[in-house]
């Protein structure tokens, strides 16, 4: 964008103060000056609420967590104890239960994400390119509410009678990974959650990883075509390494999403305040456990508890969203956007 | 050579089996929830969804004071966001383009983009709910104002961006102050692009239902009264489909089919209205 721009206070002030203009213009001109200015203090104002929003979520947070943070000290990171009549809150479990649920949305998502992108820009028919890309991004959409009651209406019972059993059986008894898959299946637990939050995060992280891969120059791509490679080479070789910080900008941008949603788990977790090496045990999440509690919360130690669970993710997300800026914005210095 | 190159090709025939099976996958799952929203969402679409209230459960109601009380707050939060949002966005692509605070607000605000919306509505029931000590309409609006500022923000900025200097330069020649080049040169050309943005955001907010927990609440009955909690139909959804009634959980299914279908139309009206600026361009 062109830095010439004759608009400025300054040329403005020049003019108004250049001795050749006819008498009447001056008056017009400290006119159209202060109109300027109250218009520009109007857009600056504007823009400094944006910042005023976060820095007054920032105090809210950290204020209202201090009475919890001061009674439990450091344990309230590392104890599991959630007791709103002993009055001990421990944050561990639903800590844990927002990083695990979001490791296994990313561990289905991201694969999957990726295998759409690449289906649509590389191998999909051309025809069928727009109309599935749009559908895609359609799907994006739809609220989180949704996912949630379908997780509890459908994919529960699925998992319940068919897929955890299977898990149990096959993969249970085999060492390490077996501690994941033990226990009764409930249907309802952290690894519903995590399917759902996959299920949500996809068309998010499909559309963005589609429009990184359409940064790819065609020159390049033609260029490896053209040596002979294949498919599978171009894009493993030419247009992942090319979009390498733009696709892992995308990714966290859709774990901040799976790692601050709360609708989506809520109904399927199964809001339960303990910490099991299963997968299939329920579980809950920063999110789920706010919007559980937060209502019927009238101890000032329990609100106070759950604030400091927001501030928790409030760090967690902002540090994730705040790599995958830094990394887009990266990516769009190198491409001299 | 041929067997390297055989083994290439077995690769890439492999990874590609694994691509279309991924795509098809991701898209069966997609699709059956589309499958199911609408099965289950038409079957409990009729009029008394329209004209009643929210029932207790075992009697006959609809959802009609859940779909006025969207309706309002969603329209107040768009009233509210979209002025600051439009001014916020032309000082960050304009005025603020190169200073200091112009890039941190910018930073910030693409990450409010995708904060998580639950935090939102804690900050909002902070300092209006804790403060007034009651639930209110007033509250829910304005935590879904926060949630669309910062799309409205983002859009009016990138639109902005794309005005060429130019058209202003031209404005500007012939006398017209700085706010007139901004209001009737710029806007104007960035308009629908800034439409869509709007649009977007609207559609953004019509299905949130984390800020609304602590905010709006809900109300079982008929109110159009802004300093009392209102029904809206993001929470009864969340509540109903939670409730062990058949009838509550119908409801539910037919809010969420409303709510789905809402936001369709707004995503493909604000296709619509960027498609027509791009050919006008």
């Amino acid at each position: 964008m062109a830095v010439l721009c004759p608009m400025t206070d300054e040329t403005l002030a020049a003019a108004a103060e250049e001795p050749r203009a006819a008498p009447g213009m001056t008056g017009t001109l400290r006119l159209y000056r202060r109109q300027d200015a109250v218009f520009r203090a109007i857009t600056f104002l504007s823009a400094a609420l944006v910042v005023v929003v976060l820095a007054g979520m920032i105090v809210f947070l950290a204020h209202g967590a201090i009475p919890a943070l001061t009674a439990m000290g450091p344990s309230f990171f590392w104890t599991s104890d959630w007791d709103t009549v002993e009055d001990v809150y421990g944050a561990l479990a639903p800590i844990a239960g927002t990083l695990i649920t979001a490791t296994i949305a990313m561990a289905i998502g991201i694969p999957v994400s990726f295998g759409i992108a690449m289906f649509l820009t590389e191998i999909c028919p051309s025809v069928l390119r727009r109309p599935i890309g749009t559908a895609i991004e359609l799907l994006a959409g739809i609220p989180s509410v949704v996912f949630g009651i379908w997780g509890l209406f459908y994919l529960t019972p699925v998992l319940q009678e068919y897929i955890q059993p299977a898990l149990i059986d096959y993969l249970g008894p085999l060492p390490v990974i077996g501690m994941l898959f033990q226990g009764p299946p409930f249907g309802i637990g952290i690894l519903d959650g995590g399917i759902v939050l996959a299920v949500m995060v996809l068309p998010y992280i499909t559309s963005i990883t589609r429009d990184v891969f359409m940064t790819v120059p065609p020159l390049l791509r033609e260029s490896a075509y053209g040596m002979g490679c294949t498919t599978t080479e171009v894009v493993w070789k030419i247009v992942i390494p090319y979009c390498r910080v733009g696709l892992i900008g995308g990714v966290m941008l859709g774990l901040g999403r799976a790692l601050g949603e709360t609708m989506a788990v809520t109904f399927v977790v199964g809001n339960t305040y303990q910490i099991s090496a299963s997968l299939l045990a329920p579980g809950t999440t920063i999110s789920a456990a706010i919007a559980n509690e937060f209502n019927e919360a009238f101890e000032e130690q329990h609100l106070s508890a759950l604030i400091a669970l927001g501030l928790v993710l409030f760090l967690i997300t902002f540090t994730v969203l705040a790599l995958a800026k830094w990394m887009l914005l990266a990516l769009d210095k190198r491409e001299g956007r | 050579m041929s067997a390297r190159v055989r083994r290439r090709g077995a690769v890439n025939i492999v990874v590609l089996s694994l691509s279309v099976a991924m795509a098809l996958t991701g898209l069966a799952f997609l699709a059956l929830i589309g499958w199911t929203l609408v099965s289950r969402g038409l079957a409990a679409i009729n009029l008394d969804l329209f004209t009643l209230e929210t029932p207790p459960p075992g009697s006959r109601g609809g959802l009609a004071n859940a779909i006025v009380g969207s309706a309002m707050m969603t329209g107040l939060a768009m009233l509210i966001a979209t002025p600051i949002g439009v001014l916020a966005g032309t000082y960050l692509a304009e005025y603020g383009r190169d200073s200091r605070f112009g890039g941190v607000a910018r930073f910030i605000n693409d990450i409010l983009l995708s904060a998580p919306s639950i935090l939102v509505g804690l900050f909002v029931y902070g300092f209006t709910v804790l403060p007034t000590q009651h639930y209110s309409a007033w509250a829910g609006s304005i935590a879904l104002a926060l949630i669309a500022l910062p799309v409205i923000v983002r859009s009016t900025q990138d639109m902005i961006g794309l005005v060429p200097v130019p058209l202003r330069e031209a404005a500007a020649a012939l006398g017209a102050p700085e706010w007139r080049v901004m209001v009737s040169i710029v806007w104007r050309s960035a308009g629908s692009g800034m439409l869509t943005g709007v649009l977007l955001a609207a559609a953004r907010i019509s299905g949130e239902t984390a800020p609304l927990l602590f905010t709006a609440l809900n109300n079982q009955f008929w109110s159009t009264d802004l300093n009392a909690p209102m029904a809206n139909l993001p929470v009864v959804i969340y509540r109903f489909a939670l409730s062990p009634y058949d009838d509550w959980q119908r409801l539910a299914w037919g809010g969420a089919f409303l709510i789905t279908f809402a936001i369709l139309v707004l995503n493909v009206l604000a296709r619509l209205v960027s498609a027509r600026s791009q050919s006008k361009v």
